[in-house]
């Protein structure tokens, strides 16, 4: 066999736009490992140019579509999309099925990655970034990432954007739900999907009431209703898109989050590296010898806990219990 | 079918699930035994990128390169396996790609050497059980990965 290209190789193919390079190499860094940080550290070099827009919402409100209806709205020559889905906890297998909603309206052009969330503890926040570098390398803009959302770490992906777009649907509760979720924090944009339906109206205005209480700095979410199965809308929410887009650069705010986002992104890979070792430790010998004591009731499970801390650490012994 | 040995190496060497591509070629609403074939290869721990109904070569192809698919399985149930299996079998190749194909559904069982020597990697008939289907796809992605 031929040697398999190298990364930079791959790298050079994927900004020509080969679709083979492009998904080897986000294969590459969903494995994590050190070929993933090799890709990692080259993608990042060249990456900071795209737009980034994260689609939030419950499942079966229209994401898939809307997004792939706004890849091909956007006019861009090579506009991406992420679409996540979570992985079987039990099995670890995955059903990723956002393409089936998506390439009926892109035609060509749009590159489509399905991703799992595999289960790691915190990997999904490593992941992403990753593979959203590396498209963005690669010369796709925008790129588009879309999570289910519901809890904290998918909501957080989807917000980890330059423009975070939250979709409901009629019916889907009040504005109460959206509190609850997390969602109305992140939101840039709402949009109200299957707009044809009866309500549309009662889910905006409940929207409008809670941002009538206050919004973060100066810039009020808009509300875009939509039929994205029709196409209806989405002329208008790309625009509000770039309307947000120039409204970042104006304020300063694109620098200022994109500067937070990487603060978070290393925050995140030191937790997980952390949770890595931790698991290490459980499963190692003076692991298993601690968690035996623990059992047999001779140390409690907070003496346990500091005896493999120090373990990990014997430098700098962890203080108090 | 199974090859336990280059299963166990393949789920060893890697941590990375099994990429299966699944969907129905040109005009075929029969999309119930393939949705069931989804959940049995999720269940066995794979990630199954989902088409579904009325893809096209191209389509299968652009969604294997992008997804950097390990294997593709295509459902046919309506008699045209014979049509459309080579022209699968082809654009894979005329994309350069090292993707095995898979075909379920109604097959006759005289059509399936006919597969074969076309360069179709397997094929599964309606008798086939879930640990039937589990098992040559992944001994066809194993052997995928070791000629690599």
């Amino acid at each position: 066999m031929v040697n398999p290209p190298s990364i930079d190789e791959l790298f050079d193919s994927a900004s020509g736009g080969d679709r083979r390079a492009l998904g080897k190499l986000l294969t590459m860094v969903e494995q994590r490992g050190d070929a993933a940080a090799a890709v990692s550290e080259q993608a990042h070099r060249s990456a900071g140019r795209a737009k980034v827009v994260g689609v939030t919402g419950a499942p079966g409100a229209g994401k898939s579509t809307i997004t792939g209806r706004l890849a091909a709205t956007s006019g861009a020559a090579r506009p991406a999309i992420l679409a996540i889905d979570p992985s079987s906890p039990l099995t670890g297998g995955a059903i990723l099925g956002d393409r089936i909603r998506m390439d009926n309206h892109v035609s060509s052009g749009a590159f489509i990655r399905s991703m799992a969330t595999r289960g790691h503890p915190g990997g999904l926040a490593v992941a992403v970034p990753d593979a959203v570098r590396v498209l963005d390398a690669a010369g796709c803009d925008p790129i588009f990432v879309e999570t289910v959302g519901v809890g904290q770490v998918e909501v957080s992906i989807a917000a980890a954007a330059d423009t975070t777009v939250v979709v409901v649907t009629p019916g889907w509760g009040d504005a109460v739900q959206a509190n609850k979720a997390g969602l109305l924090e992140v939101a840039d944009i709402f949009v109200v999907n299957k707009a044809d339906r009866p309500d549309a109206r009662g889910a905006r205005r409940d929207l409008e009431l809670m941002l009538d209480l206050g919004h973060r700095g100066d810039w009020r979410a808009p509300i875009v209703l939509t039929t994205a199965i029709e196409g209806t809308g989405i002329d208008e929410l790309w625009t509000e898109i770039e309307r947000h887009t120039a409204h970042l650069h104006e304020s300063g705010d694109l620098n200022r989050r994109r500067c937070r986002r990487r603060r978070d992104e290393v925050t995140d890979r030191i937790e997980v590296g952390l949770r890595d070792q931790v698991q290490r430790i459980i499963s190692s010998e003076s692991g298993e010898a601690a968690l035996g004591r623990v059992d047999q009731h001779e140390i409690s499970p907070a003496t346990a806990a500091k005896l493999l801390l120090d373990a990990l650490n014997p430098n700098n012994p962890c203080e108090g219990t | 079918m199974s090859d336990s040995s280059s299963r166990d190496s393949l789920l060893s060497d890697t941590d990375t699930p099994i990429r299966v591509v699944l969907a129905k070629l040109g005009l075929d609403g029969h999309d119930r035994g393939l949705k069931v074939v989804a959940r049995t290869l999720r269940d066995a721990g794979m990630e199954v990128i989902y088409l579904g109904l009325r893809q096209t070569t191209d389509s299968i192809v652009a969604a294997c390169e992008q997804e950097d698919a390990d294997v593709i399985g295509l459902s046919m149930h309506n008699a045209g396996h014979l049509t459309l299996a080579p022209r699968m079998v082809q654009a894979v190749n005329d994309a350069g790609l090292d993707v095995p194909v898979v075909i379920g559904g109604i097959v006759p069982a005289e059509d399936v050497p006919i597969l074969i020597d076309i360069g179709v990697a397997a094929v599964l008939g309606p008798g086939a059980s879930a640990e039937e289907v589990v098992s040559a796809v992944r001994s066809v992605a194993s052997r995928q990965a070791a000629a690599q």
